[in-house]
């Protein structure tokens, strides 16, 4: 068997101290295949963004290992670490959290920019990602230009810009009306049939139908973990979609 | 990530907000151009006052009447022989035997030459029509030229002979040559001057004026020349006395003090008649006192600068408060430390750079201009100075919020609100 993308085993998170301490996560364990197409499901405050930001190294957990791509996240130093969050990570936020007073190119290129890659092969490859999400007429209006749909489209174009393994978005749907929903899940599916391991949270069964795996989350701990489609094949919708 | 690509982010950054870039890199320039300016006004002041002090001569001591009495007094490096208290004998004027006694080898031995000096003032020159007033006509001896260190450029000094033939001969100052006589050449023409004819013999080097007089509106014309037609043999104006070294000046001064006290009859109690300048102490008293007042200048100047690198600290610190939630967003999507560091490191340094540039050139535009007779005179180190403190300034005071920006766990800044 390959290595896991993502190997989690006993992460908790404590935020907090004495009487204001909170146990947002209590020794979660998981792992998940490349190729795969996660949903975390949950309630509010049930730990959902917490695991997520643990994901994307943004935060650091209590206590747990965790690996990405066979690499143990907890030995990376300060620089490592944001190695690894640039190339094999993507992360879309439920608020788009684009950089202001910068074009849509500009903030797609970003990534790239801090990765390294150079001047006309990162305008070449960031267009591609505009193209990609349907956004090629769009590439030099600056994020308050935009539409909250089209924001998020940005901010999936500029997630999955550097290939990254892994792709996490956190409720990437949450602020978005139904037709943007279906863009934006019209993209990530078709990121997934291409292969590329995905993880997202949401509230919302319709948008969990899209995935291949459903994890329930309930006060910080794993109360179901369902699978709905196999890890090599699409993504369960994607059938429809294409019909 | 290369430099030039965070050189980008950073003026992105500083463009994104012009007026307050502008007005931060203004304070910085104020600043820079106030240290620069304020320094070169100081040195400038400094050398003409130094130069108008070396025109009196080099290692000479001027004597001249005191009628004022009772000591004190404004003027550095005034010096009153005897001071002040008990009753003054009758005041005496400088006179020619004055000048004679002077000149006692064994009374006097540190001083060189002796040049006993009456001004006529308010004299006016013709040529041929043409009309000078010549500010300072001066009766002397030959020795003056030398103590007073004013040397012929063309033609010739007039020699003791003439003073003891009191011939009517004269030398004359660039600005009285060009007043009469144009670009034509003076060596030989006759001068009248008050109705008595002289014959001009040669033509002062130009010394240069800085300031309120004009050095070069000067005639110098043999003792008695001057005496028989225009003063009158009366009392002499000063007398200049030339020390016979730098480091004689002080000894020439005791010695000339100890033979006019005699003369006039001065007791040890008493007030002298008589007051003596002494070129060294006068430079001396001038430059550490100029030294003072520019150092204080620097230090206001300085003191603006800082102002100015506070306001640096204080834009660096609101620019990374406000953008917390952008520098989350870079360190989400893998921007190393050093970049986010770079970036607001090359914001504050461009903007004290380009303050301190400016106000370089602005200085530079500033020490065109005379203002109040003052010439300023660029002092090298001070641009360095300048300008190594206000980029000093913008990476010491832009690094604290840097550095607590790049910092930061892109978690926490991510939910900065
Ligand atoms: N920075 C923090 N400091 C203290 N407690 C926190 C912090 N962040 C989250 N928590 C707590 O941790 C628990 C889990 O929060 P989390 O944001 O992971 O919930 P969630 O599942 O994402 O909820 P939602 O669906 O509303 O986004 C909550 O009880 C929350 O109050
Ligand atoms: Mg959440």
């Amino acid at each position: 068997m390959t290595v896991p993308v993502l190997s989690l085993k006993d992460i908790t998170k404590v935020y907090g101290r004495g009487d204001a301490e909170v146990r947002a996560l209590r020794g979660v364990s998981l792992s998940v295949e490349r190729g795969d197409y996660v949903a975390i499901m949950g309630a509010s405050g049930s730990g959902k963004s917490t695991l997520m930001n643990i994901l994307g190294c943004l935060d650091v957990p209590t206590s747990g290992r965790y690996h990405i791509d066979g690499t143990d996240v907890g030995s990376l130093d300060e620089r490592r670490l944001a190695v690894l969050r640039n190339r094999k990570i993507g992360f879309v936020f439920q608020s788009f959290n684009l950089i202001p007073r910068m074009s849509a190119l500009a903030n797609v290129e970003l990534p790239m920019a801090y990765g390294g890659v150079g001047a006309a092969d990162r305008r070449a490859r960031a267009l591609a990602a505009l193209e990609q999400v349907g956004l090629s007429d769009r590439v030099r209006h600056e994020p308050n230009e935009l539409s909250g749909g089209q924001q998020q489209r940005v901010a999936v174009a500029r997630a999955l810009v550097t290939a990254p393994a892994l792709l996490l978005a956190d409720e990437p749907t949450g602020n978005l009306d139904t037709a943007s929903t279906e863009d934006v899940l019209g993209i990530l599916d078709g990121l997934s049939a291409s292969g590329r391991t995905i993880v997202i949270i949401t509230h919302e069964d319709d948008v969990a139908a899209h995935t291949k795996r459903v994890i329930r989350l309930v006060d910080g701990q794993i109360i179901e973990d369902r699978r709905q489609a196999p890890v090599d094949g699409l993504p369960p919708r994607m059938p429809e979609v294409i019909a | 990530m290369s430099r030039l690509e965070i050189l980008r982010f950073a003026l992105r950054g500083l463009a994104a907000n012009k007026l307050r870039s502008f007005l931060t890199t203004l304070g910085i320039l104020i600043g820079v151009a106030a240290v620069i300016l304020l320094v070169a006004f100081g040195e400038g002041a400094s050398q003409s006052i130094q130069q108008s002090i070396q025109r009196l001569g080099a290692n000479t001591l001027t004597i001249s009447a005191s009628f004022a009495g009772g000591g004190g007094g404004a003027g550095g490096g005034r010096v009153s022989a005897g001071q002040n208290a008990g009753p003054r004998t009758q005041a005496r004027s400088l006179t020619l035997e004055d000048a004679r006694a002077l000149t006692d080898r064994e009374q006097v031995p540190s001083v060189r030459s002796v040049s006993p000096v009456v001004t006529a003032n308010s004299a006016t020159a013709v040529h041929e029509g043409a009309s000078h007033p010549i500010a300072q006509l001066v009766g002397t001896y030959p020795s003056y030229f030398e103590a007073t260190n004013k040397p012929v450029e063309s033609g010739t000094y007039f020699v003791n002979d003439d003073v003891i033939a009191a011939r009517k001969v004269m030398v004359i100052g660039r600005t009285v040559a060009e007043g009469l006589f144009g670009t034509a050449d003076p060596v030989g023409k006759p001068v009248s001057v008050s109705g008595v004819p002289f014959t001009v013999i040669g033509v002062l080097k130009e010394s240069g004026s800085t300031g309120m007089q004009d050095a070069d509106d000067v005639a110098i014309v043999p003792l008695p020349a001057v005496q028989q037609s225009l003063t009158g043999f009366g009392a002499l104006g000063s007398i200049i006395v030339q020390a016979t070294g730098a480091d004689a000046t002080d000894s020439a001064q005791a010695e000339v003090t100890a033979v006019l006290n005699q003369r006039h009859g001065i007791t040890p109690t008493g007030t002298a008649d008589y007051r003596i300048l002494n070129q060294a102490t006068l430079q001396e008293t001038v430059s550490s006192t100029i030294g003072i007042f520019t150092a204080l200048l620097g230090a206001v100047a300085a003191i603006s600068l800082l102002v100015g690198g506070i306001g640096i600290t204080n834009i660096m610190l609101v620019t990374v408060t406000e953008r917390t939630r952008e520098i989350g967003i870079r360190k989400a999507i893998g921007a190393p430390r050093s970049a986010i560091l770079g970036q607001f490191l090359l914001e504050a340094t461009v903007l004290s750079l380009v303050g301190g540039l400016v106000g370089v050139a602005i200085a530079f535009a500033g020490t065109r201009f005379t203002i109040a007779g003052i010439s300023p005179v660029l002092v090298p180190s001070s641009i360095a100075l300048a300008l190594g403190v206000s980029v000093g300034i913008g990476l010491f005071f832009g690094g604290y919020p840097a550095n607590r920006a790049a910092k930061l766990r892109p978690i926490e800044a991510l939910r900065h609100e």
